[in-house]
């Protein structure tokens, strides 16, 4: 079946909303290359019309990195990739599937191929460390209390988790920004996703725990092989640990594309994000 | 041409006049509009919370969490108030009832009082306060740090998997309560009434046994169970549905309070009479 739809050049693109000439493709076959991919989407909230016809293509196995400023709509994006909010209009293309006409049951079968890691961890208050990790396995499936343990303990271990003292039987509040962050993201890994999706990790953290976040995102990527899709605002963490870059704003992706060719972009909203963040010299104004 | 009208529409003044009673009679409608919205939000959120009753998994274990923080956490408070407002119904039972020399009914007086309004009525109150006020913060906190789509993004039914065992705890935990209460008030009627009025003990025994009856506590717990339903499902509401920060949360906490109690004295009213209607066409 072909679905004729407007797509944006598959390594980098600018987007203007309601313009783009028009490309035929199928969606609907598995693709290799993109395992996600967004075709003219839509969302108002009440007069806030925040997503304007959105095209948006995540690139398997690679870290994806979505900037924008904000209140631009960079959560509602990632929600809309969760399930989290139907959009009015479009369609989101998982691994050949749309997943907006998905209901209930559906989604949850879909939602098993992703982890979420939320902007400040989301830990569940109630439980200790050991039980927010191991609540995706408990809820899923009959597994006994020995083969959770054994998974939760392997992705402390791999997180660094496992010589933190006492740690599994601390409760959220106790934790570091930081920690709370390894463990929500050890919560979004234990079922073996695989999309993972960060909501601007690096916020509220210092320079030196940015980066070992970072880096925690890097070596995930390569170590657990996922697609990795992170909102963010923060220019530096982008260039360090993006393959893919695409720009959000006024409601659609305007630029998108390998770190290099996105820096050298011409347009203005970029080159504002760009050279505020202290990454390229700021260019004289004519 | 006059200034008011026009070759092709009505008179600029009757259109004028038709906005001003359209826009009247919307103002007029505004609040039944909001009070069918408001009840209709409810009654959803209870369907579906009652839909995650009977739907697999069932967790017992946050049933059983929720009946320990509404029911025994409750206990101090109950007990506390169920003295004290026990001894005070005494008191005002012995006030009006020395006017015609018949002090020995206040055992009665005060045992029918507990069981079919004070008891459950105070009971709910004090949970509302207590455990209905915890529920609407709880919540609230967990949506505004997104633990609730938390739960979504793995599958959970943040529903069935946060409020139906609240409601049902509630509703169940309700008349329990409302018993104890009605032990601890008579306890407390009974002490003032024998140690401080020095009421003859026999008199007061044998008048509550005769005057009372199990359909007093039936009415009672029944009540309780009904009070237990609303002011859980209004907090629930108010805490799973905000939006924003912690003021809030806080905002809602307050509006859990105070729907839960205008809920369960508004109940109150009905279900009395209802009660009453079904028990005299039964005998």
């Amino acid at each position: 079946m072909v679905f004729p739809i407007v797509t944006p050049a598959p390594t980098s693109s600018d987007q203007t909303p309601g313009a783009g000439p028009p490309a035929v493709e199928d969606l609907s076959r598995r693709d290799e290359r993109w395992q996600i991919r967004v075709r003219n989407l839509h969302k108002t909230f009440g007069p806030q019309h925040v997503l304007r016809g959105l095209n948006l293509d995540i690139e398997r196995g690679r870290t994806n990195i979505i900037i924008g400023g904000s209140g631009q709509g960079k959560s509602v994006l990632m929600k809309h990739l969760m399930g989290l909010l139907k959009p009015d209009e479009g369609q989101i293309w998982v691994d050949g599937e749309d997943v907006v006409p998905f209901d209930t049951r559906q989604m949850a079968v879909l939602r098993r191929k992703f982890g979420m890691v939320f902007q400040y961890a989301a830990l569940f208050d109630s439980m200790n460390v050991v039980e927010n990790i191991a609540f995706p396995l408990i809820e899923r499936y009959k597994l006994s209390r020995d083969e959770i343990m054994e998974r939760v303990r392997d992705l402390l271990r791999r997180l660094d988790l496992e010589n933190v003292g006492g740690i599994e039987q601390k409760f959220p509040p106790e934790l570091s920004g930081g920690q709370r962050k390894r463990v929500g993201l050890a919560r979004a890994l234990i079922d073996r996703p695989e999309i993972l999706l960060y909501d601007e990790p690096t916020t509220g953290l210092d320079p030196v725990a940015t980066k070992n976040v970072d880096d925690m995102i890097r070596r995930t990527a390569d170590e657990f092989h996922v697609t990795s899709v992170v909102i963010s605002h923060d220019m530096a963490s982008t260039f360090r640990i993006g393959d893919r870059i695409s720009m959000l704003a006024q409601g659609v992706i305007i630029v998108s594309g390998p770190p290099a060719e996105v820096l050298v972009s011409r347009r203005p909203e970029l080159r504002e994000f760009v050279e505020t963040s202290g990454l390229v010299p700021r260019e004289e104004q004519a | 041409m006059s200034a008011s009208s026009s070759v092709d529409g009505p008179p600029q003044k009757t259109v004028a006049v038709n906005a001003i009673a359209a826009a009247l009679l919307d103002a007029a409608l505004a609040p039944i509009r909001w009070g069918l919205k408001y009840a209709g939000d409810h009654a959803i959120l209870l369907g579906q919370a009652l839909t995650g009753l009977v739907r697999k998994p069932f967790r017992l274990r946050l049933f059983l969490e929720q009946a320990q923080f509404v029911g025994v956490g409750s206990l101090p408070i109950i007990c506390l108030v169920g003295f004290f407002s026990g001894a005070v119904s005494a008191q005002q039972a012995i006030a009006a009832l020395r006017i015609f020399n018949q002090e020995r009914f206040v055992g009665a007086t005060v045992g029918i009082s507990l069981a079919q309004e004070l008891a459950p009525v105070f009971a709910a109150l004090m949970i509302t306060a207590r455990a209905g006020s915890g529920m609407a913060t709880e919540l609230g906190s967990m949506r505004i740090t997104e633990q609730i789509d938390a739960l979504t993004t793995f599958a959970v039914d943040p529903v069935q998997y946060l409020i139906t065992p609240r409601i049902i705890a509630t509703v169940i935990m309700m008349p329990i309560m409302t018993m104890v209460f009605n032990i601890v008030g008579l306890v407390g009627a009974y002490l003032y009434a024998i140690f401080l009025e020095h009421i003859d003990l026999g008199q007061f025994i044998e008048q509550f046994r005769y005057w009372t009856d199990p359909k007093d506590y039936i009415i009672g717990a029944s009540k309780a169970a009904v009070f237990g339903l609303t002011l859980s499902v209004a907090a629930c509401f108010q805490g799973f549905y905000v939006r924003g920060g912690a003021k809030e949360v806080g905002l809602a906490t307050t509006r859990a309070v105070v729907a839960g109690s205008v809920s369960i004295l508004v109940c109150d009213y009905f279900l009395i009479d209802i009660f009453h209607l079904l028990w005299s066409s039964q005998s």
